[in-house]
């Protein structure tokens, strides 16, 4: 996983709360087997005209003019400003998948869905959860100037403003560590193999009709 | 020892180790998986050279993308078929279990995992599926992963987890005849909000909850992923014991008796304190129908669509008016005089044997309206359809122009064919109402069985317990 440390970009903001795993990615872009590619059908049915179905061209796609990610001015965006429960719905990691394949690292939401916040962290992407009032000012900051960019610093747990003012965020020291190294969960987690299969022994023990096939 | 919740009592017992950090190692039971959040798990494991680490602890079944229609002539979607092959090449690969599409026991993953009795009381289960919270009926920790995960799960048998806070919802009393868990679900999401459990796992308690049926319990925990909650849950009693028993994956003998033993200390402890508390009367829960495009956004059924005007909260304001157009609804037209094109009932949330019996319950003798252009009833598994066939209750739908299917997620989520057209509006027994979750430009209401089969007869929405 690349890591994630530090990340100055310009922020687009998304000004409507519970934005849904289903419209961030539709579930026509479900039926891909790859990680990759989802970047051109993020938000699709808010971003394009016309019906999206997988393998089209997108640049050849009628675009939405009305939609914020089309605006010349949010071009490049690498910072997502969202309101409340972002990422609810469905678990489908295509959802950080498409954002990040689009060229988002960090976002930044009074609230996420959990799933979806797990999900983005295990993807190299920073979800930073502000409060309210925090998130008010950003958008109003964004929208006030064209090219507004915002730093974002993990190891400080700070995201900073223009006018170097800076917004304190929580984020659990396993996450911000994963994210700092760019860590192998699974190569992580093999490390205590042994303990696993200590537990599968005492488990096996105790309840042993957990590991009783249907055939048995 | 001090007083434990449920929650922490499953939780515990599954820690493998406890990091510095705060976080667990936690031990993972019961893998299921499907065909559209596991073929990248598959590839990774692959492409880093590891293996399963528990080839028993999964079971696999596609779902999301199969046709419900003339199955025999296999999917003719491509897309959708090479991800429907590619699970059974990777399962044929590492010989895990699968349900083909031929097998009678294929169906919803959510639906065949209680059903073969292979997600259990003192599990914990994971999928690659936000409604992985069903099996929590069974007093089993159960939630939604996403594909990092399921890889992650799939070579390690565990899963690096945070601590949730408890939350009790107690449903007092008893619900009214007519009255569903998926009413409860809805009153219950309409009063804290989609996000109202975000960072909690509920667990559900109280008369009317006890009162419930197993299947009325898994539609419950089902939908409480869309409150927010990382899981739901019902302790153990009698109904899950006797639900379990004789199922094909159920423990059996001197086994079965030393599981029961073990399942019965599956609730919590009377003195266990939990973070929040909310109670519900169970004589106050009405018929619900959903008016807009979030589970939250549900009113009850003999009520009016609500006005934005009276939301002092600028972004929820700005929310419900986008709600209302994009459903095609004014303010303060009555539910009951809204008229669906089509009705669906079915989905991981409604579409077991009991939610066709409520439903066929309503159609019998009674012929679809002339105004629903499709009223589709989708069996949950290949079994629940062969059961409901013993009883007669496919005769019953046809007979009053419903279609009768085959088993899958269907147009809950409109990945295969079964969707909505720009514009319609739908009856759907599922779970999320979400912009274009039928399909581009669809209208979805969520109700109950009974009152999706009373919408489907009179044409328009109607409180069932009024016919």
């Amino acid at each position: 996983m690349q890591p994630l440390i530090r990340i100055k970009g310009i922020v687009a903001p998304m000004d409507r709360a519970n934005v849904d795993t289903d419209a961030i990615i539709p579930k026509q872009f479900l039926k891909s087997i790859k990680r990759t590619g989802f970047g051109p059908n993020l938000f699709d049915e808010w971003r394009y005209l016309d019906h999206g179905e997988p393998g089209q061209d997108c640049a050849r796609r009628p675009k939405n003019p009305d939609f914020v990610l089309n605006e010349p001015r949010y071009q490049d965006a690498s910072i997502l400003l969202a309101r409340r429960n972002f990422g609810c719905g469905s678990s489908r990691e295509h959802a950080p998948w498409a954002l990040k394949d689009y060229g988002f690292r960090v976002l930044i939401a009074p609230s996420f869905a959990e799933i979806f916040y797990n999900n983005c962290a295990k993807n190299g992407m920073l979800p930073v959860v502000l409060d309210e009032e925090s998130v008010e000012q950003l958008f109003r900051e964004v929208a006030a100037s064209a090219g507004y960019m915002l730093e974002v610093d993990l190891p400080s747990q700070s995201v900073i403003t223009p006018s170097a003012q800076r917004f304190g965020f929580e984020i659990d020291a396993f996450r911000k560590q994963a994210l700092l190294d760019g860590l192998d969960e699974i190569g992580l987690t093999l490390q205590y193999a042994d303990e696993i299969r200590a537990y599968e022994e005492r488990r096996r023990r105790d309840a042993p009709w957990l590991y009783q096939s249907p055939d048995a | 020892m001090a007083a434990a919740t449920l929650y922490d009592k499953l939780w515990d017992i599954h820690v493998v180790r406890d990091n510095a950090d705060g976080t667990s190692l936690l031990y993972i039971d019961r893998h299921l998986l499907h065909e559209v959040t596991s073929p990248q798990a598959f590839e990774g494991m692959r492409l880093a050279g590891r293996k399963p680490w528990r080839t028993a602890a999964n079971l696999a079944v596609a779902d999301h993308n199969v046709p419900t229609l003339n199955r025999a002539q296999g999917i003719a979607d491509p897309v959708s078929r090479l991800q429907v092959e590619t699970l059974d090449r990777n399962c044929a690969q590492y010989k895990i279990v699968e349900f083909r599409l031929a097998d009678a026991r294929q169906g919803i993953v959510h639906v065949i995992g209680p059903e073969q009795g292979a997600t259990q009381p003192g599990m914990t289960v994971v999928c690659g599926d936000s409604h992985t919270s069903t099996h929590g009926a069974l007093g089993a920790l159960a939630f939604g992963i996403g594909t990092s995960e399921v890889e992650h799960v799939l070579i390690t048998q565990t899963l690096i987890q945070s601590r949730s806070k408890r939350m009790l919802v107690r449903v007092n009393g008893q619900v009214e005849a007519g009255v569903s868990a998926k009413d409860i679900a809805l009153a219950l999401i309409g009063r804290i909000g989609t996000a109202g459990a975000t960072g909690y796992a509920i667990e559900f308690g109280g008369a009317a909850v006890r009162a419930l049926s197993m299947e009325a319990r898994m539609t419950l925990c089902n939908m409480s992923i869309e409150a927010g909650a990382r899981c739901g849950l019902v302790a153990v009693d009698e109904t899950t014991i006797d639900y379990m028993r004789g199922r094909p994956f159920a423990p059996r003998g001197a086994l079965w008796d030393r599981a029961v033993a073990y399942w019965r200390t599956l609730a919590s402890d009377p003195d266990a304190v939990f973070d929040r508390v909310l109670e519900l009367d169970g004589a106050d829960i009405v018929p619900q129908i959903t008016w807009g495009t979030s589970p939250e956004m549900v009113a009850a059924g003999d009520a009016g669509v609500p006005d934005p005007a009276t939301e002092p909260d600028r972004t929820r304001r700005a929310g419900m008016e986008r709600a209302l157009a994009y459903m095609g609804l004014e303010p303060g037209l009555p539910m009951t005089s809204i008229r669906p094109d089509k009705v669906f009932i079915g989905s991981c949330t409604n579409s077991r044997i009991e939610d066709l019996r409520a439903a066929a319950a309503v159609v019998q003798g009674q012929r679809v309206a002339d105004n629903i252009k499709l009223a589709l009833v989708v069996p949950g598994s290949g079994l629940v359809k062969r059961q409901a066939e013993s009883e007669g209750l496919d005769r019953i739908f046809q007979a009053a122009g419903f279609e009768w299917r085959e088993p899958g997620c269907s147009m809950c989520l409109a990945m295969n064919a079964d969707r909505l057209q720009p514009g319609e509006r739908c009856a759907a027994t599922s779970n999320r109402n979400f912009e274009g979750r039928q399909g581009q430009g669809g209208r979805t209401h969520l109700l109950s069985p009974a009152m999706a089969a009373a919408a489907a007869i009179r044409g328009h929405f109607v409180d069932v317990r009024k016919l």
